[in-house]
């Protein structure tokens, strides 16, 4: 029987996951990837909690929200990153390493 | 094992490891299309809990908004002539033990606590989720719609070509 541990099982692989890739990239699209895995992971246990708990469809509310954020931040992440190419030739993190553009 | 069981385990198995090939392939091109499946992946375990329109809204809003914004990403910060689009990975070893530990940890947590049994019955939940967008979530509601607005336009602001600089 699949119970609540299962998916924060599975929620929890994605963010381990998710900080790995942030820790090992340098590619700013892929430290953009790694953080939609950390969201996703995070909107897996709200559902997963809204669904065991019996508390409601809260969970599901805040979810929509995440999504929300998740959406605004990846078109300014994306700005920047564009910018940043422009900039400096470079899709690389650490080599965006000037304060004054 | 019912079928549910089946299904969870297959959707269980193909985020994470499409996940997995999201962060570990070197390709960025392989990264954005593992990707692809990690987001199916999660709308049909959305599927699986009863959020009907949260999969949905998954489906919409990450394979056709995120997804393709992701990809115009990955083609406009390459040249044309780089056909290889391979990246490179800093501190492997140190970033795999904090994920590894970080897993261990979680999974941990996750079978020993004792959760509540209480289950929320399924049914649909589109019309509920709407209600409480327009009570009580209505601030944060407005928020998230003028949240919308602001980074469309300071997105279009950002990439802009000053004429005098």
């Amino acid at each position: 029987m699949i119970g609540l541990e299962h998916y924060l099982l599975v929620s929890g692989a994605l963010l381990s996951l998710g900080v790995v890739g942030l820790l090992t990239r340098r590619n700013a699209v892929n430290v953009l990837m790694s953080i939609e895995l950390i969201l996703n992971s995070a909107n897996i246990n709200l559902v997963a909690f809204s669904r065991f708990a019996a508390g409601g469809l809260d969970g599901q509310v805040f979810a929509v929200f995440v999504i929300v954020v998740a959406a605004a931040e990846v078109a300014v992440a994306l700005a920047i990153v564009l910018t940043m190419y422009r900039l400096r030739r470079t899709p690389n993190l650490d080599d965006a390493d000037i304060l004054k553009g | 094992m019912t079928a549910a069981d089946y299904v969870f385990w297959v959707f269980a198995i193909l985020t994470v490891g499409s996940a997995a090939v999201v962060v570990l392939a070197r390709s960025l091109i392989y990264n954005a299309f593992a990707l692809l499946f990690t987001f199916f992946g999660v709308a049909g375990l959305y599927v699986l809990l009863g959020a009907d329109f949260l999969a949905a809204a998954q489906l919409l809003v990450y394979v056709g908004g995120i997804m393709v914004l992701l990809l115009f990403g990955v083609m406009l910060t390459h040249r044309i002539t780089d056909l290889d689009l391979r990246t490179e990975t800093t501190q492997m070893v140190p970033g795999l033990i904090v994920g590894v530990g970080l897993f261990t940890i979680m999974a941990a947590v996750a079978f020993k606590t004792q959760w509540p049994e209480a289950l929320r019955p399924l049914g649909p939940t589109t019309s509920d989720i709407g209600r409480m967008f327009l009570g009580e979530y209505l601030l944060a509601f407005e928020a998230a719609s003028v949240l919308l607005l602001v980074a469309l336009i300071g997105a279009a602001m950002i990439v802009r070509r000053k004429k005098d600089a």
